[in-house]
């Protein structure tokens, strides 16, 4: 998501599921549809029965998915930047382009100023002792009224097309080949069915997960696809998009809701340190366009802020205390998981509430994370299931070899729901909130989280009643409108992110008619105020449930122009919109490049068709307004001038741990081996193996059986994937004297397993700049509670470090060594 | 008995007296397209599900296929097998196994049980569990191997096509949780209608030997499949290319059943003059 809203606007999946059947080209590449999506994955069925798609998988194993598909090549774990960036260059040394889209709706003709710099895989403005960039000398070059300059021609040697040209001519088919291990010539077949949709009348959807997130390069490898997708005109249409698809049923409500250690809801991002008045904190938010006319919404952020405040804090937040800005905390530097382990594992932490979330069996270096969890005085863990977490300090011999007398740590289970046994909505991949019904009352002592929550909220905060604190403001000014206060209800939070009017508002085209009246529910976030006369949870919610009812409990999938589009059918956000960016579907002058993807048209007078328009409705053609509306570009950006930890255009690096000594990009430097903005942590480096002795590439990974920790409990399940296996190739088996069924043990610099071996052509070895590279696959179900077999918890191996801008563990991609046990 | 009590058995094994013809019935059958199957197992889950069958949890054999074969808890499986048809073309076919529902089935054809194996109008081949005395005439007559007889109640079992959620015109489990589609069940006309679409958009992928498997040598099928390579179904985990029912079964329905049908008497003679005379056998107690 951090990837996709510097180059979109918005860091959601562009299309939805249904959608996927319009494509004529399905790429699933860093994901693995059919196995860790297996009902999403029909709709890539249909897209080949009913509209002849082709199906393309890159990965580093022959999954489930390319099972299915029409061409699979193989590439090195970590290397996709590497794969698609020679994708860029085939596109740009063949003019496959979709010329009229890359130079009305993406950056293309932006001129980049003149300081900018590329040397030897390190971008300008880097700082090799801090690993971190100042981003400044990333800028366009701007005129007179502080608008960026654009060569329309594309000639000028600074203008972004050029820059990308030159950036990427070095991604050669060889070179590719050289760092990817993908054969050529199959290499040059995928690109050759990719560049076919350069035609405005084809359309490639791309399919991913996390096996492009969980690199410490993630971020920069969805950004190198999402690029391949704007020179091809892919975003906007039917069938097209760059499609994350969420790895939990609600991962996306919570990116939405911002439960993140920087985020607010609706992406509204946390204050830093630095920004201490609410006056610094919305200026570098509220972006003005960079280009004339350009609707820039982020222009709203007072708005969205203030109406979440108000939210929050009711009366307690007016125009005179900066509507409660010093409630919230400023960040001096981030606390994400791996931070709050590193610092919990430091001693810094002493109490920790874990509500589902599994951190033993699901975040890397599993000895690091006991050791953590050891040293707090308690930890709470809120979840339906038993997990290993709550279980960190029992033994159970080699699967979780701790000393149980030696942990002091005071562990409390508090069992909730599941969500079967509770009402809400859950947010799909495709940001449609759909709202479900509780099937089954929860067996036991079981609780709904909101329940648990609001009996532990209620509890503290009559403590900071009774006896003060440092600042009890936020938490005894926090508005807690609830009818049964301990018991909030689903619909009552809903109704809340929603929003209400808080005084009577004015029809802003009419002053003396009244839009909405006072505690009415809003119909959007176009009725938000910045004069706290509105109150709004979450912004890009806003329209979910409305005076009208429920909008996510609508069920009519009626589908009028029959592709895939039914608007009545739950909700999505924003505003209902099905197929984000959609005003790109038309070429400039409002006309439909494919008469036969008619999302919206103009029709002389206003934006319609079978999506709502993510654009003003009456904003006519000759305006210009660009289609990506979020961005201050109004257009798609191919180069990000801001938003990236580690350049604004995708550079290969090799992971954290490679079976390579070196970036074969840039063999001769060291700072560009691997990213150069990782944040490693002291002592974590040292906890990084090298290649002599640990010689392998390795990857873990899901399969269709389970779902995560989870299904280990359930029997069923249990029953068709019992065991924990590691998959290698028929070549390192053969060379290691391994056969199918032996067990081998698998090592790391942080731990070792031991599992029964499956030897398979399905894992190629590969040739790497001159090295054979074998992959040791591991899938990840086992942990030592649960119905199905005991077994090793893979993160036992992974390394802790994350990508660069969202800390996502690098699960897919470390080193191993194996030998026979 | 039956637990189709709205659909005409039109054959019951061991059985000479003439099934009920008066109603006409279409016949049904499963089709698996094998090329569209993500080898999810969901199929294997609902069949355990809708069934009460609960197999042991197993270990890893080195393979995928888990269970790792059919059992009498266990109806269906999945079977996965890697070739290379074209050299550099991996390939990883994943078939659904399970009782194909011969139109002429070999199972039914040598049980010696009257009634524990019948075949109804429209095509299912059911096992009637209280009539089987479990003697594993069924498995040699199964030309695909599929019956399993229990340890525990020495009895045989196998997929019974959910002849009881079909009755009442459901689909069978599987049907209704396959992800992609890949599993249809209807009449046998509609399924070989909706395969030949399947063949052509194969054959213009670049699958010339895409076909449908329905064996004739078991006079067709209620269950088939549709195959990228159907000329070579070995591939997939050695399926059958002409599966036909053994000899030995042949053999005992044809020219050897007078004498059979004279043993059987002649069996049955000798247990009613044994009790005439002896009377009820009385298994000892061994303490």
């Amino acid at each position: 998501m951090a990837s996709l809203a510097p180059t979109f606007g918005r860091g959601a999946m562009t299309n939805h599921w249904v959608d996927i059947k319009n494509a004529d080209v399905v790429m699933i590449m860093g994901g693995n549809a059919a196995e860790a999506h297996p009902c999403g994955f029909k709709w890539v069925i249909e897209a080949k029965q009913h509209n002849k798609a082709k199906l393309i998988v890159v990965d580093p194993r022959f999954t489930r998915s390319a099972a299915m598909s029409d061409e699979y090549v193989p590439l090195r774990a970590g290397t996709d930047i590497a794969f698609l960036a020679g994708v860029i260059n085939y596109l740009l040394s063949n003019d496959k382009l979709q010329h009229d889209y890359v130079r009305h709706y993406t950056n293309a003709s932006f001129i980049v100023g003149e300081d900018y710099r590329f040397e030897d895989g390190i971008f300008s403005g880097y700082d090799a002792e801090k690993h971190r960039y100042d981003p400044s000398s990333w800028g366009y070059e701007l005129d007179a009224k502080g608008y960026a300059k654009v060569d329309e021609t594309m000639q000028h040697p600074r203008c972004v097309l050029q820059i990308m040209k030159q950036h990427y001519s070095r991604y050669t088919p060889d070179m590719v080949a050289r760092v990817c291990g993908t054969p050529k010539d199959r290499f040059l077949k995928i690109c050759e069915v990719i560049a076919s949709t350069a035609d405005a009348k084809r359309a490639m959807t791309i399919m991913y997960a996390l096996g492009w997130t969980q690199h410490s390069t993630g971020t920069q490898m969805i950004r190198t696809a999402a690029i391949v997708q704007l020179l091809l005109g892919n975003i906007g249409i039917e069938g097209g998009g760059m499609n994350a698809l969420r790895g939990h049923s609600n991962i996306q409500g919570l990116t939405d809701l911002g439960l993140l250690s920087n985020s607010l809801p609706g992406y509204l991002t946390l204050a830093r340190d630095s920004e201490q008045h609410l006056e610094d904190y919305l200026k570098p938010r509220a972006l003005k366009p960079l280009r004339p006319d350009q609707t820039s919404y982020w222009q709203n952020y007072p708005k969205f802020f203030v109406s979440m405040q108000k939210a929050w804090w009711g009366d307690a937040a007016t125009a005179s205390n900066e509507w409660a800005f010093d409630y919230l905390p400023k960040w001096d530097k981030l606390y994400d998981i791996l931070q709050a382990f590193e610092l919990m594992y430091q001693g810094k932490i002493n109490g920790y509430i874990c509500q589902g979330f599994n951190p033993v069996g699901s975040f890397p270096n599993k000895a690091k994370i006991v050791a953590g969890l050891s040293k707090l005085k308690y930890l709470i863990v809120i979840d339906p299931l038993r997990t290993e977490t709550a279980e960190f300090w029992t033994n159970h011999a080699e699967y979780n070899d701790v000393k149980t007398a030696d942990i002091q740590t005071a562990v409390f289970r508090l069992p909730s729901t599941c969500f079967a046994e509770e009402d809400g909505s859950l947010t799909n991949s495709g940001r449609w909130l759909q709202w479900h019904w509780k099937g089954a009352e929860p067996p036991g002592e079981g609780k709904g989280d909101l329940e648990i929550v609001a009996a532990m909220f209620t509890r503290l905060r009559a403590l900071y009643k009774s006896e003060g604190g440092a600042f009890p403001d936020p938490i005894v000014n926090l508005t807690w409108p609830y009818k049964i206060p301990g018991r909030p209800s689903a619909e009552e939070l809903a109704m809340e992110y929603n929003g209400r009017a808080l005084a009577d508002l004015p029809d802003p085209k009419d002053k003396t008619k009244t839009l909405v009246k006072a505690g009415e529910l809003l119909a959007g976030f176009g009725q938000l105020r910045d004069d706290g006369t509105t109150a709004c949870g979450c912004w890009i919610y806003s329209g979910a449930w409305t005076q009208a009812g429920n909008q996510m409990a609508r069920r009519d999938n009626s589908d009028p122009y029959g592709v895939g589009q039914t608007l009545n059918w739950a909700w999505s956000w924003p505003a209902n919109r099905r197929i984000l960016y959609n005003r790109a579907s038309s070429d400039p002058s409002g006309k439909p490049w494919d008469p036969r993807r008619r999302l919206i048209a103009w029709n002389g007078k206003a934006w319609g068709g079978a999506d709502v328009p993510d654009m003003r409705p009456d904003a006519a053609p000759d305006e210009e307004v660009g289609p990506f509306i979020m961005t201050a570009e109004g257009v798609a950006r191919l180069f990000a001038p801001t938003g990236l930890a580690e350049g604004p255009l995708p550079e290969h690096y090799e992971p954290l741990e490679s079976p390579l000594p070196n970036n074969p990009m840039h063999p001769n430097n060291d700072k560009a081996r691997a990213n150069p903005a990782a944040r490693v942590f002291k002592g974590d480096r040292e906890q990084f193996g090298t290649a002599k002795d640990f010689p392998y590439a390795a990857t873990s990974y899901r399969l269709t059986e389970h779902f995560h920790y989870w299904t280990k409990n359930v029997l069923t399940s249990a029953i068709i994937q019992p065991q924990q296996f590691v998959e290698i190739g028929v070549e390192l088996a053969k060379e290691k004297g391994i056969a199918d069924g032996d067990w081998v043990k698998v090592s790391s610099k942080r731990g070792y397993l031991k599992a029964v071996a499956i030897v398979t052509p399905r894992i190629a070895s590969l040739d790497c700049d001159g090295k054979k590279v074998h992959t040791v696959g591991l899938p990840n179900h086992w942990g030592f509670v649960g119905v199905a077999r005991q077994g090793y918890l893979v993160n036992t191996l992974t390394p802790f470090v994350g990508d660069a801008n969202t800390q996502t563990p690098e699960y897919k991609s470390f080193i191993v060594n194996l030998e026979k046990a | 008995m039956s637990s189709l009590q709205s659909l005409d058995i039109a054959a019951r094994s061991a059985t000479t007296f003439p099934s009920p013809s008066v109603r006409r019935e279409p016949e049904v059958a499963k089709l698996i397209d094998v090329t569209s199957c993500i080898g999810c197992k969901a199929c294997q889950v609902a069949c355990m599900q809708w069934n009460d069958l609960r197999d042991s949890v197993g270990d890893n054999d080195g393979t995928y296929d888990n269970p790792r074969d059919l059992t009498p808890a266990s109806w269906t499986v999945m079977r996965f097998s890697e070739v290379e048809v074209q050299s550099g073309r991996l390939e990883w076919l994943i078939r659904k196994d399970g009782c194909m529902h011969c139109e002429d089935p070999g199972c039914l054809k040598a049980c010696p049980a009257p009634g524990a194996i019948v075949k109804y109008a429209n095509g299912i081949v059911d096992f009637i569990s209280e009539n089987c005395i479990g003697c594993g005439s069924c498995v040699t007559g199964c030309p695909f191997d599929v019956p399993r007889i229990s340890k525990k109640d020495s009895k045989a079992y196998k997929c019974s096509l959910c002849s009881d959620r079909v009755s009442v015109g459901l689909e069978p489990a599987c049907v209704k949780v396959c992800p992609t589609g890949a599993i249809r069940f209807g009449t046998k006309e509609d399924m070989k209608e909706f395969a030949a679409t399947r063949i052509v958009d194969l054959k213009e992928r670049g699958y010339q030997q895409a076909g449908l498997y329905d064996p004739p040598g078991v006079g067709g099928t209620h269950v088939m499949y549709v195959l990228q390579h159907a000329d070579q179904p070995q591939l997939y985990h050695g399926l059958p290319a002409d599966p036909k029912i053994s000899p030995l079964v042949s053999l005992w329905k044809g020219v050897l059943k007078p004498l059979s049908v004279l043993a059987m008497v002649g069996a049955v003679a000798g247990a009613f003059f044994h009790y005439m005379k002896v009377g009820p056998d009385e298994t000892e107690s061994e303490h």
